[in-house]
């Protein structure tokens, strides 16, 4: 494994900790009594230490501590009180529904701004360069929720080619769960495709103009040849920065248009868990999530090195 | 036997002070296996010239003229046939070595790019074709070195990988831009000494520019003088360092340091700096800086007038700047 | 020519700068008037005219409670603006300063901080603000100091890189021959010349800012009532979207044309305040 690997392997470690400690401090310690919270200000004494008690929270803080990231490692997360269902179930049910969603968005997100980013590019300074380019810099003013709604009263009120939200499940069948899932994704990703096909388009151009193209293009390639061979791997460097920094607002979106569409996610279960007042629920979902967006940020890395052979073997 | 005839070549670039004259009215030939060098200030346009030969201008600029290569005229050919003769008929090698290789490609596939293009060579092939040429080029174990990247070479011998690539095709014409203006002196001579060499063996024609006298005087066997976009002087190169006649070519003479000058003895510099494009005048570009103009020589381009068969100016007051120097 | 009058000349002839700044001053100006004058108070129920279509008397129509929405636009763009200003300050001086200090001390310093800035990575204003609000319960705070920290990385990253290409400059090197040290070329020289870039940055963060306060109000974590919000009436109309579509409209328009001009203006300042660029141009 090159050096550069590595270090970005000791940070995402020492993140991911960090990310802990904080989760921990903000959502066990700040609090309070997490039973008496559940419980309220007005239940009994005796309760209020039997459930300290069923739940761990008579240990001192470190040993609790310890005993989250041990149980999040080995995939036990104790008991929702709220739903007296093992945590682990609650998330692994809001995972199945949010991480295709993620994915399908991040899919189409790529898919659009990759395309219409070369494709302005290819263009530059013709009038549908220029068109697209409005329309994205529109697409980026356009709140992610708001375009949800829109979709909605288009394709759903009036069209009613799609459903306006819920999730049927996974049982009846993928192409009904997908279903309901596309219309959510399409709204997740418009905006973020907004962004990255101006990225692409930028970077793009920017290495139109290095020497190197030109080299390429006096050996007998076209324009395009070069664009494809040559431009495009190199323009590549910047976008995959940009996909990694998006990824956080992808799982924010996540949770957000989940809320739209009324979708059994982990969006939905953070937000039914305050509303229970199940801290412990939302330590754990909201570590999950940040847990993603740094190790996203590590499989960024790990392309770099993929894209870029001067970080193969980068000298200590 | 003439393999490129290059006919009143202009060059118009937009800029922000509107358009502007890069090049103007060019016009030489070269024949086969003939060493041409180009000369003059940086800005002159030696690049542009060539750049527009090949199609390659930046974005904004037109060509105008003809530059006829084996017959066919480069500027009217359409993209296709273009690619058809770059890199294969035409070998170019750029000035930067530092940024002309592709970083994320090994150095092995950019030369075998070439041979897979022109010569529709298999990727096994065009790999051990690419391990001869870049031990032709002189570099060091080619066959171990050929998967590796452009960062892990130095300068001058990225510049080599660019020759290797400019050669692969076995070309008619090679073009090297100032290819050593970006290496150390000891580096410099060895690049010129192996596209010299490498042109000799091949039987190529060279252009090659520069805007060091030294380096035209040992290499070429005709050479150019650029001023301004426009060609101000031409003849063998004998001639031309023995009789520079244009007030211009003097200026860069007597600009020039030299061995043996005793000490004290001044340096002369030519007075003014070079226009800015926009401004150039339409008659002589030099008008404004030269100490021998006349109201006459703002009028047109000067047409060019024979010294020798083989030497020609373009200067209307040629008599008195051939009297003087 | 000055320097100056160029710039006007050119900010005039920059269509998108001029399209955006015009934006801009819409919501600027929309905000300032609501502060003194709203067609109606802008909390005023009025359950007999609820759901009105637009009319003279309310020209956007009536929400769910018989709110004027006009005003509720109006009332909301203060508190965009509010919510936008004080967390892009909060991310503007913590992570210029953060960026500032890497770039100036290098090592091990620039190591720590600049680790501090992704750290905050992990955490999208959406988490921390869930994480604030499963803490104090929801409210205005925390959505603004939410957003804040979001910001922070983002102004540290700028920074840095911004003052790096400075820090190599020859006036630097004049300065620390001069005797200078670290601290007073940063305030002296670096900050001054990476201003621009800056500037750049905050309008482009103030738009995002207004697009997070809309989320996060939107799942009602931010902004509460009766506190007028964009985000909230959007959440609101969402209930209503079969009996009145057009209230999901209005605010998503506000919403819109406020990041859009944001967005050109910050685009335009960068063109404009590039002189490599302007040279170019
Ligand atoms: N991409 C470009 N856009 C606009 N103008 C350019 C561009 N490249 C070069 N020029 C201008 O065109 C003119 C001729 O440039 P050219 O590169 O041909 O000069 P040159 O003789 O090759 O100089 P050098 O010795 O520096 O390479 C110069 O005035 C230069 O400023
Ligand atoms: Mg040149």
């Amino acid at each position: 494994m090159s050096l550069f690997l590595l270090r970005r392997m000791v940070a995402f470690l020492a993140t991911l900790a960090g990310a802990s400690f904080v989760i921990f401090v903000v959502l066990d310690i700040l609090p309070g009594n997490a039973a008496l919270t559940i419980l309220g200000p007005d239940a009994p004494q005796s309760a209020v230490a039997a459930l300290s008690h069923k739940l761990g929270l008579d240990q001192p803080a470190p040993t609790r501590y310890f005993n989250w990231i041990f149980g999040l490692l080995s995939g036990d997360l104790g008991v929702s009180y709220a739903y007296d269902t093992p945590v682990a179930q609650l998330i692994l049910g809001g995972l199945s529904v949010s991480l295709p969603l993620a994915v399908m968005a991040m899919a189409l997100t790529t898919l659009i701004a990759l395309s219409l980013g070369i494709f302005a590019a290819a263009r530059h300074n013709t009038l549908l360069d220029t068109g697209v380019m409005t329309l994205s810099q529109l697409g980026i003013a356009i709140p992610n929720f708001w375009l949800a709604i829109l979709l909605i009263l288009l394709f759903a009120v009036h069209l009613h080619w799609f459903s306006a939200g819920g999730f049927p499940g996974w049982g009846e069948g993928p192409l009904l769960a997908l279903r309901a899932l596309f219309l959510p994704a399409v709204a997740l990703a418009m905006v973020q495709a907004a962004i990255l096909a101006r990225v692409t388009r930028s970077s793009i151009l920017e290495v139109m103009r290095e020497d190197f193209v030109r080299t390429a293009r006096a050996k007998g390639l076209t324009w395009r040849a070069a664009l494809w061979r040559h431009v495009l791997r190199n323009a590549m460097i910047p976008v995959v920065t940009i996909i990694g920094l998006q990824f956080g607002n992808l799982i924010a979106g996540t949770v957000v248009i989940e809320n739209v569409f009324y979708l059994p996610g982990l969006g939905r279960l953070i937000f039914q868990a305050i509303n229970n007042r199940d801290l412990i629920v939302v330590r754990d979902c909201v570590m999950l999530l940040a847990g993603f967006v740094v190790a996203m940020n590590f499989v960024i890395d790990i392309a770099y090195v993929a894209i870029d052979p001067r970080l193969k073997a980068q000298a200590p | 036997m003439t393999l490129l005839e290059v006919d009143d070549l202009s060059v118009v670039l937009s800029t922000a002070r509107g358009p502007a004259k890069a090049v103007r009215k060019v016009s030489f030939a070269l024949a086969r296996g003939e060493t041409l060098g180009v000369v003059g200030e940086s800005g002159s346009g030696k690049s542009m010239t060539v750049l527009a030969m090949l199609g390659l201008l930046p974005e904004g600029a037109r060509a105008a003229g003809q530059a006829r290569f084996e017959g066919r005229d480069l500027l009217s050919l359409d993209e296709a046939e273009l690619c058809r003769v770059r890199g294969d008929r035409i070998g170019v090698v750029f000035q930067e070595p530092m940024t002309a290789l592709n970083p994320l490609h090994s150095v092995g596939r950019q030369v075998a790019e070439t041979l897979m293009l022109h010569r529709g060579m298999s990727a096994g092939a065009s790999r051990r074709e690419a391990i001869r040429l870049l031990d032709r080029v002189g570099i060091p174990q080619a066959a171990r070195r050929v998967d590796a990247y452009p960062h892990q070479f130095s300068g001058g011998q990225r510049q080599r990988v660019t020759i290797a690539i400019a050669l692969a095709c076995g070309p008619d014409l090679l073009i090297a831009d100032e290819p050593t203006t970006a290496l150390d002196v000891t580096i410099q001579r060895q690049i010129l000494d192996l596209i010299a060499g490498l042109v000799e063996e091949d039987k190529m024609a060279l252009i090659l520019i520069s805007h060091d006298l030294g380096v035209i005087a040992e290499n070429v066997g005709r050479t150019l003088v650029m001023y301004g976009g426009a060609l101000v002087e031409e003849g063998s190169t004998s001639e031309v360092f023995a009789r520079p006649s244009h007030p211009y070519t003097q200026g860069l003479f007597r600009a020039r340091p030299r061995l043996g000058a005793g000490r004290g003895t001044r340096l002369s510099t030519i007075k003014g700096a070079v226009p800015e494009l926009a401004d150039i005048p339409p008659g002589c570009p030099f008008a404004g800086r030269c100490p021998l103009s006349i109201p006459a020589c703002d009028a047109a381009l000067p047409a060019s007038v024979p010294i020798s068969a083989s030497h020609a100016a373009r200067c209307i007051r040629l008599d008195v700047a051939l009297g003087s120097a | 020519m000055t320097a100056e009058a160029s710039f006007e000349r050119r900010a005039l002839h920059h269509p998108s700068f001029a399209i955006g700044s015009a934006l801009v001053l819409l919501l600027l100006a929309t905000a300032a008037i609501s502060l003194a004058w709203t067609p109606w108070p802008p909390s005023e129920l009025d359950i007999p005219h609820k759901l009105a279509l637009p009319s003279a008397a309310h020209v956007f129509g009536t929400d769910s409670l018989g709110r004027d929405v006009a005003s509720l636009i109006m009332a909301g763009a203060r508190n965009s603006i509010l919510v936008g200003v004080i967390a892009v300050a909060i991310g503007l001086v913590a992570g210029t300063a953060i960026g500032a200090i890497a770039a100036a001390s290098k090592g091990w310093v620039e190591e720590v901080a600049m680790r501090i800035s992704d750290f905050t990575f992990a955490f999208p204003a959406i988490l921390s603000a869930i994480m604030l609000t499963a803490l104090l319960g929801p409210g205005i705070v925390n959505s603004i100091v939410a957003i804040g920290i979001f910001n922070i990385p983002v102004f540290a990253r700028v920074t840095r890189a911004s003052a790096n290409a400075v820090w190599t400059r020859e006036f630097i090197l004049a300065a620390r021959v001069a005797g200078k040290n670290r601290a007073q070329i940063t305030i002296e020289h670096v900050l001054p010349n990476i201003l621009p870039v800056i500037i750049v940055q905050a309008t482009i963060q103030f738009a995002t800012a207004i697009l997070a306060e809309a989320a996060l109000s939107y799942l009602g974590l931010g902004t509460q009532p009766p506190q007028a919000s964009w985000g909230r009436m959007l959440n609101e109309a969402q209930n209503l979207m079969f009996q009145a579509p057009r209230l999901a409209i209005y605010p998503g328009i506000a919403i819109a044309l406020s990041v859009l001009g944001l967005n050109l203006v910050g685009d335009g300042l960068r063109d404009l305040l590039d002189p490599r660029l302007a040279r170019r141009r």
